[in-house]
């Protein structure tokens, strides 16, 4: 079956820009052979860690989101725990919220909607003590 | 008349008017919690990064269970701590 999943992995800080752009086009590939597509790819770039990981305290986050058949995810994980450039991964599979969520991430509704919610509740409320006064 | 019926208190009586919890997610509506976003994550978690329980919070026990997996994938992806000292 055919699911949308969302993968994130930290490259250490090691690396320089070119090989960082190696390590992202060799999952790219690794994607791409497997008859996966690539909806949404994103670069977050050098990040604080929370915490210290393999001595590190920084790292390279990118993250991509594709479609595929859920064997295939067993075969990128084991790339991955194979590949000593990275320090963590995480891939999850995304339901059909979380696939609404992201598009309107991505088209930049979001910051509207929550102000539009906002305002909402701000009229709702005093209506309703209007209503306990009458 | 009235001043009869009328109490009068040495300390004025504090009357706690506890507000009614609700479940932000049930209110606004957000229907998928996101781990990449560590800030909104950090509202439900307590200083030393340990997720607050239900009763402080307010949040139902269907959107509690998504914070707490939101919370752990955040976690494994250090964009929050494990463990911390004062994080607020």
């Amino acid at each position: 079956m055919v699911r949308q999943y969302e993968t994130v992995f930290i490259m250490t800080p090691v690396l320089s820009e070119q090989q960082i752009k190696e390590t992202v086009k060799k999952y790219q590939s690794l994607l791409a052979e497997s008859g996966a597509e690539i909806v949404y790819e994103n670069n977050w770039g050098m990040r604080k860690l929370a915490y210290p990981i393999q001595k590190k305290s920084t790292g390279f986050y990118y993250l991509i989101e594709f479609k595929s058949e859920g064997e295939f995810i067993a075969k990128l994980e084991t790339a991955y725990k194979r590949d000593e450039k990275l320090l963590r991964f995480l891939t999850v599979s995304l339901d059909k919220h979380a696939i609404a969520y992201n598009e309107k991430k991505r088209s930049g509704g979001m910051r509207k909607q929550q102000e539009a919610a906002m305002a909402k509740q701000e009229i709702v409320k005093p209506k309703s003590t209007e209503e306990v006064e009458n | 008349m009235a001043n009869e019926t009328e109490i009068k208190y040495l300390t004025p009586i504090t009357v706690e008017t506890q507000r009614k919890k609700y479940c932000r997610f049930k209110k606004s509506g957000i229907k998928y919690i996101d781990y990449k976003d560590a800030d909104f994550l950090l509202k439900f978690v307590n200083e030393q990064g340990k997720l607050l329980p239900r009763r402080l919070t307010g949040t139902s026990n269907k959107y509690q269970k998504k914070v707490a997996q939101a919370v752990k994938r955040a976690r494994h992806l250090a964009l929050m701590p494990y463990v911390a000292d004062l994080l607020k």
